[in-house]
């Protein structure tokens, strides 16, 4: 069976629209910016009352709502997954891993956040766990946030290379995103490319809002540097 | 340390930077930044990464079996397990 698609129905867009990035570094909103994302905590304080009704009838047991609530989440949930782990195969594992847990879990869900937020904070322990299990550097959410010294990015004070001139080389970035450490990555990710406000991240990583900006500018300086290397690296090559 | 914007160092300025574009501040407003090419050039290259981010990655659309495949996993579990 297939669960129903929310297209056909009048489900509101399942994940904030992408505006932050551009928010938070230009000051004009880009066309595609719905006027309430720009209001903090929006997603919080209005509810989606067709989530919020399936999410009831898939708390008493009701099979059909939780499949609507996939078909609510699946492609954010998915996409992240996909961002974290860079393989289809993978991500499809980690997306029915968080989906399962989903299922066992949300019967206990209070609403002391937003479900989007509680349900990405699941997929990001499960895909935390995943890389965790691959020996990759990344035992809990706290370590995430807290790279070692070796993972921060280089001053830039004092450094004398030029500007990306205004364009980045689609590869070189997807690479340096890739290359970077778990928790760079999440909050890049999450932040840059799905357009999460910080106060939702904190929520969703249980960090500090001051945290969560301080790691994404963090991030985008590492993503600095690997790129201003780029040019020099394939020059090599 | 200085706190008058007009004055303060890269280093200064550079570690206000995160709560600068948090806040949503037009950073390059920044009094710093009018006099200081360095930082200029910072700013414009995580406004130029920021914005090529957005064209990244657009949200995926997971395969329509993921699905079938969950319900299976949920169906197994509502069962228990298998006797012995």
């Amino acid at each position: 069976m297939q669960p129903p698609d929310p297209a056909n129905g009048p489900v509101p867009t399942e994940a904030p629209p992408r505006v932050a990035a551009s928010r938070a570094l230009a000051p004009i909103p880009s066309a595609d910016t719905p006027p309430q994302a720009s209001a903090p905590f929006s997603r919080v304080a209005v509810p989606n009352p067709v989530e919020a009704e399936a999410l009831a009838r898939a708390q008493a047991g009701d099979h059909q709502a939780f499949a609507q609530l996939y078909s609510l989440h699946k492609r954010r949930i998915y996409s992240l997954c996909l961002r974290m782990v860079s393989n289809i195969a993978e991500a499809e594992d980690l997306t029915q891993d968080a989906f399962l847990q989903l299922h066992r879990k949300i019967a206990t869900f209070r609403g002391d956040s937003a479900f989007s937020t509680w349900l990405h904070r699941l997929a990001i322990n499960v895909v935390l766990m995943h890389l965790r299990r691959k020996g990759l550097s990344v035992i809990s959410l706290d370590e995430a946030m807290e790279p070692t010294p070796d993972d921060s990015p280089g001053r830039s004070f004092g450094a004398t290379d030029l500007t990306l001139a205004g364009s980045i080389d689609r590869l070189a970035l997807e690479q340096a995103i890739a290359d970077l450490p778990a928790g760079y990555r999440l909050i890049f990710v999450l932040h840059d490319i799905e357009g999460y406000e910080h106060n939702e991240i904190a929520a969703m990583l249980d960090c500090s809002i001051g945290n969560s900006k301080s790691q994404l500018h963090k991030a985008r300086l590492k993503l600095r540097d690997a790129l201003h290397r780029f040019p020099r690296q394939e020059a090599r090559k | 340390m200085t706190n008058d914007p007009r004055t303060m160092s890269c280093q200064e300025f550079q570690a206000h930077l995160p709560e600068l574009i948090g806040s949503g501040e037009n950073a390059a407003n920044h009094p710093h930044v009018q006099n200081c090419e360095l930082c200029r050039a910072l700013l414009a290259d995580l406004e130029t990464i920021a914005e090529a981010a957005r064209q990244l990655f657009p949200v995926e659309e997971p395969p329509d079996e993921l699905w079938n495949q969950i319900e299976s996993a949920i169906q197994k579990e509502n069962a228990g397990p298998e006797p012995a």
